[in-house]
């Protein structure tokens, strides 16, 4: 006597209810703070050259060296927060920075995600000395200081964006690999990936079907907390002369430049640059520890 | 009688145990010691036994999971010792499994139809719409409408899970399914449906089930035969009926006095066996019950017991017998 | 065996209750009526009644059975008795007296010097309830150290005492090991002797026998029987599985959808089952030797945010006639000693069934 169960369709209209129902609290508990930070700042990014008022590269017709702000005695209008030692708008110049660190880090965090998640499920599903060897290099890779070994790699190499964002996901790859890897070993144990060999899986669809969807969570959550990192890192790389070259502007640049004037008085060259970095890294803390917390409990249930 | 689905002959599988000072002396866990059965279409074989009895053992190496250490098992004939290639993957086709846990045994970021159809697309090369077809087929044959398919494993109970995993375990005109413990971890009525649905199943696909399990109730419900396993070996096997009519080996006895009554009147099984199984490592003399046994005679301490037909068929190992 | 010991039992060994019988001199240990916990969440939007008017009574030396699948409350009725709730629920209504106090009006302080010592629980994984950082000594020691004040030699007294009464043999070098070093069975008669240690007049065990194996399964409630004999402790016994309620409960409460559908001695809820559930848990159960099919239950246990209108149980009962979609039952007490919460059952039985919330 076969028995079906009764309510399985309503279960399905219930299910989806309950989706929307959740989508709908998900938006609600976001970290407003840190999405309309991140938010802003990619639309800065994206349309600059609209927002922006004066070219980034260029000194301001009519306007002096070491501008203040506008509020300030001596600020004018016309330049918002400011001019630096070449006289080009500081505003401008913070907005078009915010495409480099934007593109930078993401595209960097991509980059070391990529590297360290295919090496953490290499290292942990296949095992044996493929892991061995994978995590020998990671410990070397962990060994070196970030910024030192890419600050080698940048002068080696030679500067230019391409160069920063695959170095710099050259550099920050390991600590993924070792999470990851970590995530993989227990994922290996768990009975639908024992099921799925059973059934006679290769072990590549076993990676790509059950191993790679499972570690998407914390790749994910890794990855938002990681872009604050390579946004430092390439700020760090800026201020040091070894990254993005000029004249594009980059927060990290612009803080080099204007090191000596802090002393002097012209704070505005190195505060808001300074602060811009402070957001961009504290929103992205903010949403990484969010999804987190988002993240994780569900991947409990599942 | 038709050829057997599955038969199992002298299967030993002996773990190595690395101890003493610097690792050097090495004895062996003998999870299974020599265990011999056969499985016919259409049959339900129940395993039962406590832990530490090699059931689960016995299973993955029926599954391919590990190796034996001696001992054949054969698959409709052939051995499945060194099977590669197309002929394994025949093998893991027509041989599947339903664990315990319903909550871990479904991948839960695949969708139902995908989880489904998983062994289609590695066995077979039937088009996306074939597939999808055949899912809906074996969705219905578990019980479940077809147009949840599309929904994800966390949406379902427990006892809705697996029938999904039954269901997948199917997908391929399985000739056997290992089914370990598949209702355990459900609740009551829901073991019900189960066990209602596996044996419908059985009676309507003809496929053969390896059923193990700890409640002798419900194994002696859906078994033909039982095996009765302690410490890496069978010391009893029988047809369901005659066993429970009539159990002889002293620790199926004990298992019997401890399955739980149905009824409040029912007599109270005489004080049941003490102690517990002994440490695998350290196996007692002769028959391996004997240290636990209340019908324990000198002969028990220093030999094995053989299998030897029982009244009214079956196998018992027990000198009580001999 | 010899029990000795002033504080091992409430009351001095002599005065055993034998099962079935009820000793009326000091009241009921537990008497439970109308309880009401309800979960809150989303901000209080949301409530979930996991226990919905709960009423029943224990005596000395009594076993209840408290039966019922996941999600019907028993898990949530015993937290509610020793006030073990999570925050997000509370008590809403109904008293839990214990011996002549009602806990649902004390404090949380109140209530630790009462858990412990006077109710213990006991809980299905062994590990979860031992620490495997401390010895058995010092687990097992603790109730007595804190409860009794008992230091030094007659405190490791009574704990190869406790032990000797779980029947762990060696004591004096069992309680110098760890958890990780025992058996599962031993762990949890382990888990026993802690509880009784305190010498608690009320136990609540929630499906201790879950994880063992059949045997030891069967050894261990050998022993709390032998126990419950010779210390007169009064037990709730809270399981899915009937067997268990066959062989060591007096009496039995069923709960479905965190209702209690069925109250009854054990015999007449076998023999005769008032409410269509629990004829139904009953056909469930496979039967040794029977190869009849299984009575299974169409569809599953409701959520209990979204509960059907009137009976709980109507959408899935097989006998349900159109007053059980509009109005929820109440109690309705028989003649055999039964109560059950069904329409089917009102007026069956003309002298003795009357509708109410008493308890019995």
């Amino acid at each position: 006597m076969a028995t079906i169960p009764a309510n399985t369709r309503l279960a399905s209209e219930r299910a989806a209810a309950g989706r929307l129902k959740s989508v709908i609290k998900a938006v609600r508990e976001a970290p407003q703070a840190a999405v309309v930070i991140l938010g802003g700042l990619m639309l800065v990014a994206i349309f600059a050259d609209l927002i922006a008022p004066y070219e980034p590269t260029l000194p301001v017709q009519g306007a002096n060296v070491f501008d203040p702000p506008f509020w300030m005695e001596g600020g004018r209008a016309a330049t918002l927060l400011g001019t630096d030692f070449q006289g080009r708008d500081i505003l401008s110049r913070l907005i078009y920075g915010a495409r480099v660190s934007l593109i930078v880090g993401l595209m960097g965090t991509l980059v070391a995600g990529s590297i360290g998640t295919a090496m953490g499920i290499l290292a942990g599903y296949v095992g044996g000395w493929v892991d061995q060897i994978i995590m020998r290099v990671t410990d070397a890779w962990l060994a070196l200081p970030a910024i030192v070994f890419a600050i080698f790699l940048a002068a080696m190499v030679g500067p230019s964006m391409w160069n920063i964002i695959v170095i710099l996901g050259g550099v920050y790859w390991t600590r993924y690999a070792r999470v990851i890897r970590g995530e993989v070993l227990t994922l290996r144990e768990r009975e639908f990936v024992k099921l799925a060999e059973i059934a006679g899986a290769s072990k590549l669809r076993v990676i790509k079907r059950h191993i790679l969807p499972n570690v998407m969570n914390t790749a994910t959550v890794l990855a938002s907390l990681t872009v604050g990192v390579v946004i430092i890192a390439e700020a760090s790389l800026s201020f040091l002369g070894v990254g993005v070259p000029p004249p594009q502007p980059a927060w990290g640049l612009m803080l080099s430049e204007a090191r000596s004037t802090l002393m002097a008085g012209q704070w505005w060259l190195t505060v808001f640059p300074g602060l811009c970095i402070l957001l961009i890294v504290l929103a992205t803390q903010l949403f990484g520890d969010w999804l987190r917390v988002r993240l994780d409990p569900q991947l409990r249930n599942l | 009688m038709a050829e057997p689905v599955l038969e199992v002959r002298g299967l030993k599988k002996h773990f190595p145990v690395r101890h003493g000072l610097l690792g050097r002396r090495k004895t062996w866990v003998k999870a299974v010691d020599g265990v011999d059965f056969a499985i016919h279409p259409g049959e339900t074989l129940g395993l039962i036994g406590e832990s530490g009895c090699g059931k689960t053992t016995t299973s993955k190496l029926i599954l391919l999971q590990e190796t034996p250490t001696a001992g054949s098992i054969a698959f409709e004939g052939r051995d499945i010792a060194g099977l590669e290639g197309t002929e394994l993957m025949a093998y893991r086709r027509a041989v599947q499994v339903v664990f315990q846990d319903p909550f871990s045994s479904l991948s839960p970021r695949m969708r139902v139809e995908d989880i489904i159809a998983e062994p289609l697309e590695i066995h077979t090369d039937l088009s996306r719409a074939a597939i999808g077809k055949r899912v809906g087929e074996v969705l219905e044959l578990v019980g479940l409408q077809p147009d949840v398919a599309p929904l994800f494993p966390h949406e379902f109970s427990g006892g809705q899970r697996q029938r999904i995993a039954i269901a997948r375990a199917l997908a391929t005109n399985t000739r056997l399914i290992v089914l370990d413990e598949p209702v355990s971890a459900l609740d009551v009525s829901v073991r019900a449906q189960i066990i209602n649905q596996l044996e419908h199943l059985q009676r309507t696909l003809g496929v053969s089930y390896l059923f193990i399990g700890h409640d002798l109730a419900t194994v002696a419900h859906i078994s033909h035969r039982i095996a009765v396993m302690y410490l890496g070996k069978i010391v009893e096997s029988a047809d369901s009926d005659t066993l429970c009519a009539r159990p002889m080996h002293p620790y199926t006895k004990a298992l019997f006095a401890a399955a739980l009554p149905s009824h409040p009147d029912d007599p109270q099984q005489e004080r049941t066996i003490a102690g517990e199984v002994p440490s695998a490592l350290r196996l007692p003399s002769g028959c391996r019950f004997h240290p636990r046994c209340p019908a324990a005679m000198p002969v028990c301490s220093e030999v094995e017991p053989t299998l030897q037909p029982r009244d009214g068929g079956g196998v018992v190992a027990c000198h009580l017998y001999d | 065996m010899n029990m000795g010991g002033p504080d091992m039992a409430p009351h001095p060994p002599q005065r055993s209750a034998r099962r079935g019988e009820a000793t009326a001199r000091l009241g009921p240990v537990l008497e439970v009526s109308d309880l009401q916990t309800h979960f809150f969440s989303f901000g209080g939007t949301r409530v979930v009644k996991a226990v919905d008017r709960v009423s029943f009574t224990l005596h000395e030396g009594e076993t209840l059975g408290l039966v019922g699948e996941s999600g019907s409350g028993k898990t949530t009725t015993c937290l509610s008795i020793v006030g073990l709730l999570p925050r997000a629920a509370r008590i809403v209504g109904g008293s839990v007296v214990f011996e002549g106090e009602d806990l649902t009006r004390k404090s949380q302080r109140e209530l630790r010097r009462i858990r412990g010592r006077r109710i213990a629980v006991i809980l299905q994984d062994p590990m979860a309830s031992l620490n495997p950082l401390f010895t058995i000594f010092r687990q097992v020691a603790e109730p007595a150290f804190f409860h009794q004040q008992l230091r030094g030699r007659s405190l490791r007294e009574r704990v190869k005492h406790l032990l000797r009464a779980v029947r762990i043999p060696s004591p004096e070098w069992r309680m110098r090991e760890y958890p990780h070093q025992m058996s599962g069975g031993m762990r949890q008669r382990i888990v026993g002797a802690i509880a009784l240690a305190g010498g608690p007049s009320l136990v609540i065990a929630d499906e201790p026998t879950t994880n063992l194996d059949v045997t030891i399964q069967a050894q261990y409630l050998d022993l709390l029987k032998d126990i419950q004999r010779e210390t007169g402790v009064a037990l709730i016994f809270v399981t899915h599985n009937l067997g268990i309620v066959a062989k060591m409960c007096d009496k039995v409460a069923v709960m479905y959808a965190g209702k209690l559908i069925e109250r009854a001695p054990v015999r007449e809820l076998f023999d005769d089952p008032k409410h269509p559930y629990t004829r139904a848990l009953l056909g469930a159960v496979p039967k040794l030797g029977s190869k009849e099919p299984l009575y299974s239950i169409p569809g599953q246990p409701p959520n209990l945010a979204n509960l059907p209108a009137g009976c709980s149980f109507h959408p899935r009962c097989p006998e349900a006639v159109p007053r059980c979609v509009s109005e929820e039952p109440g109690d309705f007490h028989l003649d055999d000693g039964s109560v059950a919460r069904c329409w089917l059952v009102e007026g069956k039985n003309e002298a003795g069934a009357h509708r109410g919330r008493t308890r019995s």
